[in-house]
């Protein structure tokens, strides 16, 4: 996917997210929570695109999911620890969880418990850019930019801009383990 | 791991590049305990064992809440209540401690090298929480913590230590961090609590409060042990107060008006620090207690297994 068609697939997702928070009369109760570090641009771009229909921009946070990873001691490489920063109270909220790759569902079970930590939302939306496939937990997205068929050794990688890349772009590295 | 370390005995034998692992993840740590619901489940299933042969209650719950805040078990141990009342050695309370399977054991003993000690006799990881005079790497850390949050970078911050010098575990885990961190330190104390030679170690050595805290940015005070009182090392409090103690009115006329003051507690009122400064607006001692809770969650978690934001390997953009 370039830059172009990663544009396309923010677009339809906030078209979506709106149609559907409009519908419930939940517009006003829109937040966004951005998983790090994929998923936090993903969440700014779908709030930016809301902010110009609504003209207000909904609350925004991010989490660092890895203080709840559940395999802490089985894994090789150690978890990298960033800021999780969510300031507003989520109770009655209807929340708008984005990632960037949706794979195993195991980053969204961390993300889910570590939420609700912070307090009750009303709802929880999963909005992504790349549906892999390849879940091992029943998770599924509410909004979905992109479903790709690929292996099981294949590695989906999304590079925004706004983690260094020169262009969006959504690349399958095959046969590389993500 | 903290970098290649599997234990945690003394700063003296960590790099700078290590004790910034430590305290970069204690900022995220930090962030856990302003939260609702101040548990993460980290190191859910894990085992802390606080072993303390000496008294003490600020640092021992402090790494019990640490433990606590990301769901490791925590189990205290205290000489009074242990069988070294009995005449067990500490190998082998070790040995019978290490059979009930810690992951992490947290020791504090008067004997300078015990944890060391340990460390060479136990599977499990080993965290100093003080031994003897030798040193005090959380409170080290800690000290560290709280003046980068208050600076920015301790890069050419001035920083002075006062108090007894000869028997402060404090000190010598402050002399062996800050100036790796890019501060310079002064020690300042009575001739009689000043270690001959201690100049090598990066610091320079004062008399005089007055010139030691001149235009310095952080005032260390250290606790005046009691039983140290009446020993030759000096005649009595009031002497001591009036030549090294702090009261408000040498701070406002000799510190900057930016500096601050730690102070590794409990405090002697009166002796080394007086009410009106320990209580006042340069005190950041409550910061330090909170901050230790955030360093020693980074510490534990380092060691059961995690890593701070820098050492992983890098996500392609």
């Amino acid at each position: 996917m370039n830059a172009e068609a990663v544009q396309r697939a923010v677009q339809r997702i906030s078209h979506e997210v709106l149609e559907r928070a409009r519908a419930q009369g939940a517009v006003e109760k829109l937040a966004f929570v951005g998983i790090r570090r994929g998923g936090v641009p993903l969440a700014e771009r779908i709030r930016a695109e809301i902010a110009k229909v609504t003209g207000a921009p909904p609350p925004l946070g991010t989490l660092d999911i890895a203080l709840y990873r559940d395999d802490l001691a089985s894994r090789g490489a150690t978890p990298v620890v960033g800021p999780t920063d969510v300031r507003f109270p989520l109770e009655g909220r209807t929340i708008v969880l984005a990632d960037d790759v949706l794979y195993t569902g195991r980053t969204i079970r961390a993300a889910l418990s570590e939420l609700v930590d912070f307090g009750r939302p009303r709802q929880v939306w999963l909005a992504v850019l790349v549906d892999r496939g390849g879940r091992e937990l029943p998770i599924t997205a509410d909004f979905a930019g992109v479903r790709l068929d690929v292996a099981e050794g294949d590695d989906v990688q999304v590079r925004w801009r706004e983690n260094g890349a020169a262009e969006d772009s959504v690349v399958v590295l095959e046969g590389r383990k993500p | 791991m903290i970098g290649r370390h599997r234990h945690l005995i003394a700063l003296e034998d960590l790099s700078r590049e290590e004790i910034l692992q430590v305290l970069d993840l204690a900022v995220s740590m930090k962030e856990v305990l302003s939260r609702p619901v101040k548990k993460v489940p980290s190191l859910r299933g894990k085992n802390v064992v606080n072993l303390f042969f000496e008294t003490s209650t600020r640092t021992r719950s402090s790494f019990e809440i640490a433990a606590k805040v990301l769901s490791a078990d925590a189990l205290n141990w205290t000489a009074a209540q242990s069988s070294t009342t009995k005449g067990e050695t500490l190998l082998d309370t070790a040995k019978n401690l290490e059979a009930m399977r810690p992951d992490i054991l947290v020791v504090r003993h008067s004997a300078s090298g015990a944890p060391q000690f340990l460390a060479q006799h136990v599977k499990c990881s080993v965290v100093s929480a003080g031994d003897g005079a030798h040193e005090h790497p959380s409170q080290g850390l800690l000290d560290c913590y709280t003046l980068r949050e208050r600076f920015g970078s301790l890069e050419g911050r001035t920083v002075a230590i006062v108090g007894d010098i000869s028997h402060s575990r404090v000190a010598r885990s402050d002399l062996h961090s800050l100036p790796k961190l890019g501060a310079k330190v002064r020690l300042c104390g009575p001739p009689t609590m000043i270690p001959q030679g201690v100049e090598r170690l990066g610091a320079t050595v004062h008399h005089d409060l007055r010139t030691a805290v001149d235009g310095a940015d952080a005032v260390i005070m250290l606790r005046i042990q009691h039983e140290r009182i009446g020993d030759p090392l000096i005649p009595n409090t009031r002497e001591y107060s009036k030549y090294w103690g702090l009261n408000a009115k040498k701070a406002a006329e000799w510190l900057k008006p930016e500096a601050v003051i730690l102070h590794p507690g409990p405090i002697n009122r009166g002796v080394e620090l007086s009410s009106d400064v320990a209580d006042g607006p340069r005190s950041v001692i409550l910061d330090q207690v909170q901050n230790g809770v955030a360093v020693r969650m980074a510490i534990l978690y380092l060691l059961a297994g995690g890593a701070g934001e820098d050492r992983a390997e890098k996500v392609p953009a």
